[in-house]
């Protein structure tokens, strides 16, 4: 009798208990942080002696003082902007032949996928590096097909950037894998009806699969998004640790690392952490303000 | 007549999908080259790699993995080692503290359930340098810098918020009637938790467990701002210090480790792949 009534009441004292280490983690290593790197951001602190307030000078700085730091947004937004669409391009590309009902799907879908699982270690990056260099396979090939004399790619300020672009575009496969899995969600009923109204495949294609894909479409593309501007590793080991040459590797994550933990200006980078914050949320909402005019929602008719 | 038309649609057909397979076996070899490239070059003296193309070495150079292996300030071992018990605890801390979590979330009622949920969906957006910096003043402060405690420690406080997510989700769709069950016969949330749910969500756990060891072992950023003495490394550090210390004939042992870094993750990948496969599609998780 008492267990029934125990059905409606909460139960506050047994679910904190399993909430603890979750709440204890957001207080201390979240929330708390958060607001303590905003306190940071107004001041000049080097670990060693106390904080000192300085007001809005970092964000002004940041606004217009350094050049390095324009140049890492500039890196960023750069690589944002190619590094995402090439990803999801191959992704949905790859995803549309593989859902053709092929034998050996789960042969190509585990070898496209592979690079996803890897990309993002030291490893790769060391062997993209040797890739793309001076005498890498890339201009041996070059070389021995074509008698083409190519730059060394990683050390020329004009190409190092797009390396870590193709780099990225080669992990393709977890936005594939989503897309696959969207794919499938299409309703065959939908195809059939639209072959009795007399569509062809190219325009089942335009009006039956990418409006209900898009969706999956937005998913991918907020989640990449959000993920490429956090990219760290590979500007860091293809540009061996200095985000060059010449500054065309610097990624944001990167300028921020140094500022921090190189040359412990940790008022200045809380300040860079904090509008990166800011420019990923503006990213995030103007993508879901996006998302009325194109991303179709099979509840809303 | 028309057994015609069906078998000139057929041939077409089966060329298309020729085609097809063609263009995609093409494009897996494209894909696979560089690891390829790896292999292969981690095995040929240094000095050689970039003027011998041809991808059978012409005698096998053990000699790198060796080099490699002996390292330049510590043995790779020692890396493995650190990365093997890192990734680890990292593993049992996710499943632990994000397993009880989400079965407050998803089975108990409380307080706040709605507004905190909410935050922790947030906290999956919240990029992680949203926090970096005063994380590192606080463990710096406890005096946890050079150990792996600020590594380790978080995932002990479900600070990876969408492995709680994707638990939530997989508990609401154990048939509540099993809770009910074991109710009447006078079991206490904690024992439905450990008797029924626990075991019950051991799919998802595989793939919390298998996700959190690929992604604590391959992390760099981590363990560069944390672990500062050599004998602490872990392998990412170890291969960035080869990279670092590199001299003309180094090039030959930094491939090796490199390769053999990956081995671990090639494992999982064999072992787990339908699981990560699904793990992905289902939860949208990063690869």
């Amino acid at each position: 009798m008492t267990q029934t009534k125990n059905l409606s009441k909460k139960q506050n004292g047994v679910a904190f208990l399993f909430l603890s280490p979750w709440i204890i983690g957001f207080l201390m290593l979240t929330l708390g942080p958060i607001l303590g790197s905003m306190y940071l951001s107004f001041t000049d602190y080097d670990l060693f002696t106390a904080p000192e307030w300085t007001g809005f000078s970092n964000y002004e700085r940041l606004l217009g003082g350094d050049a390095r730091y324009l140049q890492s947004l500039k890196v960023t937004f750069g690589y944002v902007l190619f590094s995402v669409p090439l990803k999801l391009g191959f992704a949905l590309f790859l995803a549309l032949i593989l859902n053709r009902g092929l034998k050996g799907l789960g042969f190509y879908r585990s070898v496209f996928y592979l690079p996803s699982l890897l990309g993002g270690s030291v490893a790769v990056a060391i062997m993209w590096r040797q890739i793309f260099s001076y005498d890498g396979f890339i201009n041996q090939f070059l070389w021995s097909a074509f008698e083409i004399d190519a730059p060394s790619w990683i050390t020329n300020p004009d190409y190092a950037l797009g390396t870590l672009v193709l780099l990225a575009g080669w992990q393709f496969g977890a936005p594939m894998v989503i897309f696959l899995a969207g794919l499938k969600q299409i309703p065959q009923d939908m195809y059939d009806a639209a072959s009795i109204d007399g569509a062809r495949p190219v325009q089942q294609f335009f009006y039956v699969t990418i409006p209900l894909l898009t969706p999956i479409i937005f998913f991918n593309f907020v989640m990449q998004v959000i993920g490429s501007f956090q990219a760290f590793t590979p500007s860091y080991i293809i540009s061996d640790g200095s985000g060059g040459p010449a500054d065309s590797t610097l990624f944001y994550t990167l300028y921020l690392y140094e500022q921090a933990f190189t040359d412990f200006r940790m008022g200045y980078a809380s300040a860079m952490a904090w509008v990166l914050v800011l420019i990923i949320s503006a990213a995030t909402a103007v993508s879901f303000l996006s998302a009325k005019h194109w991303v179709h929602y099979s509840d809303e008719n | 007549m028309t057994t015609d038309i069906n078998e000139i649609t057929e041939k077409s057909k089966a060329r298309s999908r020729l085609i097809t397979h063609g263009f995609l076996v093409f494009f897996a070899l494209i894909m696979l080259y560089p690891l390829v490239w790896l292999a292969v070059s981690s095995l040929k003296p240094s000095n050689i790699i970039f003027s011998d193309t041809s991808i059978i070495p012409r005698h096998f150079e053990w000699e790198n993995y060796y080099r490699g292996w002996v390292g330049v300030a510590a043995p790779f071992r020692t890396f493995f080692q650190n990365s093997f018990v890192i990734a680890s605890l990292a593993v049992v801390g996710n499943v632990l503290a994000c397993s009880f979590v989400a079965y407050a979330f998803a089975r108990l009622d409380f307080s706040f359930k709605r507004p905190l949920f909410a935050i922790m969906l947030m906290t999956i957006m919240l990029p992680v340098h949203a926090s970096l910096i005063p994380q590192y003043i606080l463990f710096n402060y406890f005096g946890w810098v050079n150990t792996i405690l600020p590594i380790v420690m978080p995932k002990f406080l479900a600070v990876d918020a969408f492995f709680i997510f994707l638990m939530v989700q997989f508990i609401r769709g154990i048939p509540r009637e099993l809770d009910e069950a074991a109710m009447i016969d006078g079991a206490g949330p904690i024992r439905i938790y450990f008797s029924i749910i626990l075991p019950l969500l051991t799919p998802a756990l595989v793939t919390t467990a298998v996700f959190s060891f690929i992604w604590t072992y391959e992390d760099f950023l981590t363990p560069l701002i944390y672990l500062t003495s050599i004998e602490n490394y872990t392998v990412p550090q170890g291969l960035r210090l080869l990279q670092a210390s590199r001299g003309a004939n180094s090039w030959g042992p930094m491939l090796a480790m490199s390769l053999l870094s990956l081995v671990p993750l090639f494992v999982i990948f064999f072992v787990f792949q339908r699981k990560l496969i699904d793990g992905i599609a289902t939860t949208g998780l990063k690869g």
